[in-house]
């Protein structure tokens, strides 16, 4: 893999992480990440998409229409999403209730998008999924942070295989229950980005 | 030709919508028989939950699942308005889908009007029927201890589609779960919360009980805003989630009442006196 590439695909991983530095798409990081489980598959589910989407967009950017083009790429999106759901359904039918509408919300999450016309519209195939490949993992590695966290405090387990045994079940362990509503999401994507700054202190914007 | 023009615009757009119209009625055509056994073996999964055969957290292979579902369970296709079990249907009540049924103006008529928000009742339901012990292939050694009904209501969001489990004297209730709805997790979402599942088991369906189930009172089972644990005939509510309880009480009545599964009940109830 040539340098570039290898920039491409690691940028967005801490360098230029879409949660951390650009803030998209943490609808579905608040969401999806009270369990490992489902926040792996959402990963899983999400580079999928943005690799295919931005590479579709790529072999096409020089045939699409200018003036229609987000009308293309949301058309290309919004397929890869249901077929992603319907693959889910067949072959992970527990995980994909859990995940029930979420996976359909990845239509709407801005990364993918913004990727399509930021980046695909741009470059060719190879690099175009390459930054699809990192963007969806720079994403993953943010919602697995938050998830196990989330799920450690939470309930006491990891993958759903006891941790820390509950109190209610005999052990010792009090489950946080703030950790398996939304705004503890927050508070650790916060607690993410701050670390990631402290590291890289470049990323810190100037008031 | 010009990629501004408007036949080069109109032409890409057909082409688009063509190829992702195709990718996407091909992965739903190709992978629905999948789905479907999925379903079927999460619907088995929950019948077999909500009759106690399966503990919570237990994870079975679907083989398993369908052997203990066919060793444990019988199904019973059930004429609704005459309380009958109807034996035709029931031969091929594997096949019959209730709820494609209840779309059908030919097999299911519309509902009266309901606080349950149930819009049209199908002409016949799968009743489950649970075996004390395992039974042969040919239903020898079939000792009924539960009947399960299907049950479905409108909560906040959502239709919640579910089982309840009933004694024999389909009186007492044996347990509830809902396999599908859309209720806000937390909230709504926590009619799946074992510890409130755990509330049912012993909670009478009906008011006064008499010898003749003819005689029963209509069904009083209720969820309550708070009060309802030390009662016969009331649940605590869900905090929170006062229109999803509201509908867990109104689905209750409405399927064991006369418009669901009443008919049947006075068939079959064993008298408990």
């Amino acid at each position: 893999m040539s340098a570039s590439n290898k920039q491409v695909l690691l940028d967005p991983l801490f360098d230029n992480n879409p949660i951390a530095l650009q803030v998209l798409g943490i609808c579905s990081a608040l969401a999806v990440t009270t369990k490992m489980e489902t926040a792996v598959v959402m990963s899983i589910a999400v580079v999928a998409v943005m690799a295919l989407s931005n590479l579709s967009v790529s072999v096409l950017r020089n045939f699409i229409p200018p003036s229609i083009r987000i009308i293309v790429q949301l058309t290309i999106i919004a397929s890869l999403v249901i077929v992603t759901d319907q693959i889910l359904k067949a072959f992970l039918f527990e995980t994909s209730k859990q995940l029930s509408v979420f996976v359909g919300l990845i239509i709407t999450n801005c990364i993918v998008m913004g990727r399509a016309e930021a980046f695909a519209m741009q470059n060719g195939p190879l690099a175009s999924l390459i930054d699809g490949i990192g963007n969806g993992l720079g994403y993953g590695l943010v919602l697995l942070f938050v998830g196990f966290f989330r799920e450690l405090f939470g309930s006491g387990t990891l993958f759903g295989v006891s941790v820390m045994p509950l109190a209610s079940e005999g052990g010792w362990y009090l489950p946080n229950g703030l950790m398996v509503l939304s705004p503890a999401a927050f508070f650790l994507i916060a607690i993410f980005i701050w670390f990631v700054r402290v590291w890289k202190p470049e990323q810190v914007t100037e008031d | 030709m010009q990629r501004n023009s408007v036949t080069y615009i109109l032409g890409f757009c057909a082409v688009i919508c063509l190829v992702c119209s195709v990718i996407v009625s091909g992965s739903a055509v190709g992978l629905k028989e999948r789905q479907e056994v999925n379903k079927l073996l999460d619907r088995q999964k929950k019948v077999l939950s909500v009759a106690g055969l399966m503990k919570e957290g237990e994870v079975l292979q679907p083989a398993e699942i369908q052997t203990l579902f066919g060793k444990r369970i019988r199904a019973v296709v059930v004429d609704l308005e005459t309380g009958k079990v109807d034996a035709e249907a029931t031969k091929s009540v594997s096949s019959y889908d209730q709820q494609k049924a209840k779309k059908d103006p030919a097999l299911s008529k519309a509902a009266p009007k309901n606080l349950a928000g149930v819009q049209r009742v199908p002409n016949k339901a799968v009743v489950y029927q649970v075996s004390k012990n395992e039974m042969g292939e040919d239903g020898s050694g079939f000792e009924l201890t539960q009947y399960i009904f299907p049950v479905e209501g409108k909560g906040l969001w959502s239709t919640l589609y579910g089982f309840v489990a009933v004694a024999p004297d389909c009186n007492q209730i044996k347990g509830l779960t809902f396999y599908a709805h859309l209720e806000t997790p937390g909230l709504g979402g926590e009619v799946d919360n074992p510890k409130w599942k755990a509330k049912w088991p012993g909670k009478l369906a009906f008011g006064e009980l008499g010898s003749d189930p003819k005689s029963w009172d209509k069904v009083k089972i209720a969820v309550l805003k708070s009060g309802g644990d030390g009662k016969p005939h009331a649940v605590d509510g869900l905090s929170g989630a006062t229109i999803t309880s509201n509908g867990v009480t109104y689905l209750l009545r409405f399927w064991l009442g006369d418009e669901g599964f009443g008919p049947y009940i006075q068939n079959v109830a064993v008298r408990s006196s």
